[in-house]
């Protein structure tokens, strides 16, 4: 049986992580390829980068990190901000990492979904969709969450995968930072609209969060609960394997 | 020296970090001399088997790779480098594959996500095989494709469940076939290739 994935989430600006306050020994701690490996040993199943660089000339310098952390890791990662072109799935892939996320790009230009999956195989296509709830449904925003557009969260997320998407991240804009956990509704819609992975992000605050949305995500991703120690892996692991949950335990 | 057989599919930089980790002495290449002295030879891969198959076609060296084979000498297929170990493939179209393994490559007919991506669990077939010596049944591995293989019958050493019986490792003689990516499977896929190194060596 599958394992339900748990995803560290890092953020990188100028080829620096921004958070990641927990390893309190290591002195380097914005190296993302020294968070990374931390993560693959505490037992994360895979992790995601965002890049946050402002600049797209700045950005081609920041992705150098990617090459670092295939180097370092043997777990799976996937790469994503400001993505907007095949070039940018070519460079980043190249560089080693095993999945290419694209999210505002994708709502503007839908095409590069199937372009992408149909040069890389729609296992290195991951759709991230911001949604935010207005009223029963969900409307998708872009730029960050700064942009509303008029499309449904959910028929976006089936759109996507009929162009080509291999798994789709769901980050709740309600949720996001809040703490008080996934948005199980907007999970249990999409589980029952799309047929790849869904990765839910936004909300972890405990462990029982996590349990609670595993029946409707392949992964769930968080970013502070992590990067503070707030939540160790091993102990998340523990009990969700207590609820009989799959989870990857760590090997002896 | 172990070849890694370089045939432009993909990036090979995991999988060449991960055999240098484990102490294999290596080389990439598609040099027919560098694959007639190799000591062992290994077949990764990624994408669509029409492609990968045209692109090995390409290299001219699939008859060195059969000749490889019947001296006895050790080859690994790694994800899709195992499949086209296989006859045959319904990956848009039938294509001829290697025919070194017995079996077939088919897409899943199943009702759950496809690809089949992500970690899933190892059952052993034949608890005694010696890749299988560093783990244990049950640990995980990581996985991404959409065919696997079929009619593999004796050669299945472990598999894993994912409604059907998927070949995690198949192995017939000195050729070794494996689904997931061990260079991707954090310590456990490292101790596969510790194993499989003792094999070879």
């Amino acid at each position: 049986m599958l394992a339900k994935r748990i995803i560290p989430c890092l953020d990188v600006r100028d080829g620096r992580t921004v958070k990641g306050k927990k390893f309190s020994e290591i002195k380097d701690i914005e190296d993302p390829a020294i968070l990374a490996k931390r993560y693959a040993i505490e037992g994360a199943d895979e992790l995601v980068f965002y890049d946050i660089t402002a600049s797209n000339e700045k950005r081609k310098i920041s992705l150098e990190f990617v090459e670092k952390v295939a180097r370092e890791i043997d777990i799976p990662f996937s790469v994503g901000g400001g993505v907007k072109t095949i070039d940018d799935f070519t460079m980043i892939l190249r560089k080693g990492a095993d999945k290419v996320s694209i999210n505002s790009a994708a709502v503007h230009n839908p095409t590069l979904i199937t372009e992408a999956s149909k040069r890389f195989g729609a296992q290195c296509v991951v759709l991230s969709i911001d949604a935010k709830k207005a009223g029963e449904n969900y409307v998708v925003y872009t730029e960050g969450g700064r942009n509303k557009t008029n499309l449904d969260a959910i028929e976006w997320a089936k759109e996507g995968v009929r162009l080509g998407a291999g798994e789709i991240v769901i980050n709740s804009i309600d949720q996001d930072g809040m703490k008080d956990g996934f948005d199980t509704t907007l999970l249990q819609k999409l589980k029952a609209a799309t047929n790849v992975p869904i990765i839910a992000s936004g909300g972890a605050g405990t462990i029982e969060h996590f349990i609670d949305a595993a029946p409707w995500a392949d992964g769930l991703l968080a970013a502070s609960v992590f990067h503070y120690g707030e939540i160790p892996i091993e102990t998340l692991k523990k009990q969700m394997h207590k609820h009989q949950i799959p989870v990857r335990m760590k090997v002896k | 020296m172990h070849v890694i057989i370089d045939y432009d599919v993909g990036n090979l930089g995991s999988v060449i970090q991960s055999f240098k980790k484990a102490g294999f002495t290596l080389e990439v290449s598609k040099d027919p001399e560098v694959i007639k002295s190799a000591q062992s030879l290994i077949l990764p891969g990624v994408g669509a088997f029409e492609g990968a198959m045209k692109a090995l076609e390409n290299t001219g060296i699939i008859p060195l790779i059969h000749d490889h084979v019947k001296q006895g000498k050790p080859l690994l297929g790694i994800c899709l480098g195992m499949q086209l170990l296989y006859e045959s493939s319904d990956e848009y179209g039938l294509h001829k594959g290697l025919g070194i393994l017995p079996g077939q490559i088919t897409k899943f007919k199943v009702d759950l996500n496809i690809p089949h991506m992500g970690w899933n669990s190892l059952r052993f077939e034949q608890p005694n095989h010696p890749v299988l010596k560093y783990i244990e049944p049950g640990d995980y591995v990581y996985f991404v494709h959409s065919y696997y293989a079929v009619n593999t019958a004796a050669t299945l050493v472990a598999d894993t469940d994912y409604d059907v019986s998927v070949p995690a490792i198949t192995a017939k003689d000195n050729v070794v076939g494996m689904q997931f990516h061990p260079e991707k499977s954090g310590p456990v896929g490292a101790r596969l290739l510790k194993a499989y190194k003792e094999m070879v060596e």
